[in-house]
C-alpha cells in the first residue's frame, strides 16, 4: 500500500540476532574459566565454537504514514515482540535502522511500572513519568485519565487493592493520554470488559484522527480488523505480507500449518511400531478442504493414521487418541468402537477419527497416540501431532479478548414468550 | 473496519517541526546524552520518591531509621574504639567525632548498595520501557539524601547538646555532600552495570562496604595516618568527605587541603570511569538482565 502522506515511522532492513546457548546468565567464575580455556585453543590457532545464532528479525522494512493505524500480525516467534522492543528502544538492533518523526510513546504491557503499594494517584504520576511525560503534562491530563479509567472513588487507594479490571483501565488510561506523536501498543485489549474495550478502540481511533500514528502489535485478529485499515504480517523475522488488513489476515490464517507438526511421515520401515502395526504417517486434515492449511475452530477436521500391518487380521489392536490443549488440559481421550479393534488388513491401513467443527476452542493442541493390545499398552507417542486451531473471529459480539473455555460449541438456544400463568 | 483515509487533525504539527529519532546499532563508547537525562528529570525524582514512600510504608519507626543506624554504630564505636582502644579523636569528644563521620558514611554505604542493585531491582522496567537507564542509579543515589537530611538534623541536635554550635564553616558540608554524591554515582553506576551481567557484584557489596569503612577515617582520625601515607588515604573519596565534614562541623584544625584535593580528583575519575562503563554495557541490559 503506497502512502502519499509523509512517513512517521520508517523501518529499514532491520535485523536482530540473538546468541543461543552462549549468552544468558553467567557468573564471573564461568567467564574466567571459559576465557582461560580459550587461550590455549587460540595459541594453537583453533577457534572456539560459535554459539548458534538466531535471527529474530531478518531484514524487516516498512513505512508507516502519519496518522495511520497499522497492525502487526504474526504467530508466536515470528518476531513481533522483538520488533516492538527495538521500536520502543528497549533493545538495540543488530543491523539496519529505524527513524521516527515525533515523540514516541509505548504502551507495552499493562501496569509496567505500577507499584502495588502506591495509590492510584501516585501511580498515575509515576507511570506517566516512566512513559516520558513531565509532571505538568500529567497534572494537566490527570482528571481526564481518572475519568477515562473510571476509578475516581478509589484514586487514593493502593492499587494492590484494585481489581484486575480497574488496574488495566488505569494503566491503559495513562498511556492513552500520552502526549506523543507515535504510539506503540502491544496486546492491551486482552483484559477488561467489552464496554471498556470499545472505549479503548474508540480512543485509539481518536488518537489517529488527531494525527497520531499508532502501531498495534497483536495476534488478536478481531481487534486488528476493527482498528487497523492496514496490516503487516511477520513470519520468521521477515515481512511476508503488507497491505489491506483483510488480505493480510487471510495470509495469516493460511499459514496455520507451518511450525507445529500437523503432518508426520516416516520412511518405510522406520516408523514406530506397536504390536504388528508400524506407523507410516500421522496427519491432521481439514475435512472440507483437505489441501488447505487453514484450520479454525469452526471447521471439522480429521486425525488420520496410516500403518502397515504384519499380523493376522483377527489380532486385536486399539488406537487411542488423547487430546491435550495448550494449557495442559486433557480435552478428551477417545478410541474407536470395539468392532474396529480386530479389523486390520495385511498391508497398508488407515484409521481416521472425525472431530466436528464448533466444538473445540481456539488453542494449541497436542495429540498423544496410544496403541493397546488386550489392554496392554504397546506404543505410546506423546505429541505425535501438534496443531493450532485459530480463532475464526466470528460470534464475538464486540469482545476482543481471549474467548474463555476449553470448548467453544454452538448450541441451540430458544427464547419465547410464555402464556400467562393461570391461577 | 475503520476508514483508511485518515486526515491529520487540527492539533497535528507540520511534519518538518517534529523531532526525528534514529535507532541504529551503536558500537563502542557512547556519549552521555545529558539533554535526554534532563528531559526525564521528573522520572528521577518520582522513582526516588516512590522508593522512599514504599520503604517507610508499614514500618513502625519510619524516618527514625535514618537516625538509628548512625546512632547505634556511634554507640558501638564509642565503646570499642573510644573507651577500649582509646583511639585519638582530634580533641573532640569521641561520640561527636564518630557520629559526624557516620552520618555521611551511612549515606554513602546505603546509597552505594541501593545504586548497585538499582538496575536488577527494576528488571521489569528495564525489560519493558525505554528511558535513559542512568536515571535508575541516579535516583537511587539521590533518594538517600532524604535520610541524610534527617540524620544531619539529629547530628546538629547532638552537637548542640555537647555545646558545639555550627559556624559559617558548617556550610562546607554542602560541597562535601556533593562530593559523596559524585563518588556514589560514579562507583555505583559502574558496578550496577556490571551487576546486570555478574550478580557476583551484589554478593560482594557487604564485604566491600565493610572493608571500605575501615579504609575511611570514620572510627579514627586521618591525622593518625603517617604524613607520607595520607595522600594514599585521599585516593578514597570518602576520606576527604569525612574529614571535610569534621572540619566543617567540629572545627578540628586547619582545612585538610591536600586530602580533600586528592579525594576530589579521585571522585571525578571514578565518576568518569563509572559512567563510561555504564554507557558501554547499557545497550545490552534488556537482553541479559
Amino acid at each position: 500500500m503506497k502512502n502519499e502522506r509523509p512517513w512517521a515511522i520508517r523501518v529499514d532492513n532491520l535485523t536482530k540476532r540473538y546468541r543461543l546457548g552462549g549468552a544468558g546468565r553467567v557468573n564471573l567464575r564461568q567467564t574466567i574459566t571459559q576465557t582461560a580455556k580459550r587461550i590455549p585453543q587460540a595459541l594453537r590457532g583453533e577457534r572456539a565454537p560459535r554459539p548458534e545464532d538466531f535471527w529474530a528479525l531478518n531484514g524487516v522494512s516498512f513505512d508507516v504514514a502519519r496518522g495511520e493505524i497499522v497492525g502487526v500480525l504474526g504467530h508466536n516467534g515470528a518476531g513481533k515482540s522483538t520488533l516492538l522492543k527495538i521500536l520502543s528502544q528497549i533493545t538495540e538492533p543488530t543491523g539496519g535502522e529505524v527513524r521516527f518523526r515525533g515523540h514516541v510513546g509505548s504502551l507495552l504491557e499493562v501496569g509496567t511500572g505500577f507499584h502495588p503499594e502506591l495509590s492510584g494517584r501516585d501511580n498515575i504520576f509515576l507511570n506517566g513519568a516512566i512513559l516520558g511525560m513531565s509532571r505538568q503534562q500529567i497534572a494537566r491530563r490527570f482528571d481526564e485519565i481518572v475519568e477515562f479509567a473510571e476509578v475516581a472513588e478509589f484514586i487514593d487507594t493502593p492499587v494492590k487493592r484494585y481489581s484486575s479490571g480497574m488496574y488495566t483501565r488505569l494503566a491503559f488510561a495513562v498511556a492513552a493520554h500520552l502526549e506523543t506523536d507515535i504510539l506503540l501498543i502491544d496486546e492491551v485489549l486482552a483484559v477488561g470488559d467489552v464496554a471498556f474495550q470499545q472505549k479503548c478502540l474508540a480512543r485509539m481511533g481518536e488518537l489517529a484522527h488527531g494525527g497520531r500514528t499508532v502501531l498495534f502489535v497483536s495476534h488478536n485478529i478481531a481487534a486488528i480488523q476493527t482498528l487497523c485499515p492496514r496490516s503487516i504480517l511477520l513470519r520468521r523475522g521477515q515481512v511476508v505480507a503488507d497491505g489491506r488488513t483483510n488480505d493480510v489476515v487471510a495470509s495469516y490464517l493460511h499459514a496455520g500449518g507451518e511450525g507445529p507438526a500437523r503432518v508426520r511421515r516416516w520412511e518405510s520401515g522406520t516408523g514406530p511400531t506397536g504390536g504388528p502395526a508400524r506407523l507410516v504417517s500421522a496427519q491432521i486434515i481439514p475435512t472440507d478442504s483437505p489441501d488447505s492449511d487453514l484450520l479454525d475452530c469452526t471447521m471439522p477436521f480429521m486425525v488420520a493414521f496410516e500403518y502397515d500391518w504384519s499380523g493376522a487380521p483377527q489380532e486385536p489392536l486399539r488406537f487411542e487418541i488423547q487430546l491435550v490443549n495448550g494449557d495442559g488440559v486433557m480435552v478428551f481421550d477417545t478410541c474407536p468402537p470395539e468392532t474396529l479393534w480386530r479389523q486390520h488388513h495385511p498391508g497398508r491401513n488407515r484409521v481416521v477419527c472425525h472431530i466436528p467443527g464448533d466444538l473445540l476452542n481456539s488453542n494449541e493442541y497436542h495429540v498423544h497416540l496410544v496403541l493397546r493390545q488386550n489392554d496392554q499398552e504397546v506404543l505410546s507417542l506423546p505429541d505425535v501431532l501438534v496443531f493450532e486451531l485459530l480463532d475464526s473471529g466470528r460470534d464475538r459480539y464486540g469482545w476482543f479478548g481471549k474467548w474463555e473455555g476449553v470448548l467453544r460449541p454452538r448450541f441451540d438456544w430458544q427464547a419465547q414468550a410464555l402464556p400467562a400463568a393461570v391461577a | 473496519m475503520a476508514d483508511s483515509a485518515i486526515v491529520p487533525g487540527p492539533d497535528a504539527e507540520p511534519p518538518h517541526l517534529l523531532r526525528e529519532t534514529v535507532i541504529r546499532p551503536t558500537k563502542g563508547w557512547r556519549s552521555l546524552n545529558l539533554g535526554e537525562l534532563y528531559l526525564y528529570r521528573d522520572l528521577m525524582t518520582f522513582l526516588a520518591w516512590r522508593d522512599l514512600k514504599v520503604r517507610y510504608q508499614q514500618t513502625l519507626l519510619g524516618g527514625a531509621w535514618a537516625i538509628l543506624q548512625p546512632l547505634a554504630t556511634m554507640i558501638v564505636f564509642t565503646f570499642v574504639f573510644g573507651k577500649l582502644a582509646k583511639l585519638p579523636s582530634d580533641g573532640v569528644p569521641y561520640p561527636l567525632f564518630s557520629l559526624t563521620a557516620l552520618v555521611i558514611w551511612t549515606y554513602f554505604s546505603q546509597s552505594l548498595t541501593a545504586t548497585v542493585t538499582s538496575l536488577i531491582n527494576n528488571t521489569q522496567l528495564v525489560e519493558k520501557v525505554y528511558f535513559p537507564r542512568l536515571i535508575l542509579p541516579m535516583s537511587s543515589t539521590i533518594r538517600g539524601l532524604a535520610d541524610l537530611a534527617v540524620a544531619f538534623a539529629f547530628l546538629l541536635l547532638v552537637l548542640a547538646f555537647y555545646g558545639v554550635w555550627p559556624t559559617w564553616q558548617a556550610l562546607a558540608v554542602i560541597p562535601f555532600t556533593l562530593l559523596a554524591v559524585i563518588a556514589t554515582i560514579g562507583i555505583g553506576s559502574g558496578l550496577a552495570a556490571i551487576n546486570v551481567r555478574f550478580r557476583d557484584v551484589r554478593q560482594m557489596m557487604p564485604l566491600l562496604i565493610q572493608l571500605w569503612l575501615f579504609a575511611t577515617p570514620v572510627a579514627y582520625p586521618a591525622s593518625m595516618a603517617p604524613a607520607e601515607w595520607r595522600a594514599l588515604l585521599g585516593l578514597n573519596p570518602m576520606a576527604g568527605v569525612v574529614e571535610g565534614y569534621r572540619w566543617a562541623l567540629l572545627n578540628t584544625g586547619p582545612f585538610p587541603l591536600e586530602l580533600v584535593a586528592i579525594s576530589t580528583a579521585s571522585a571525578l575519575v571514578m565518576l568518569v570511569v563509572g559512567l563510561a562503563v555504564f554507557r558501554r554495557i547499557e545497550n545490552s541490559f534488556a537482553d541479559i538482565i
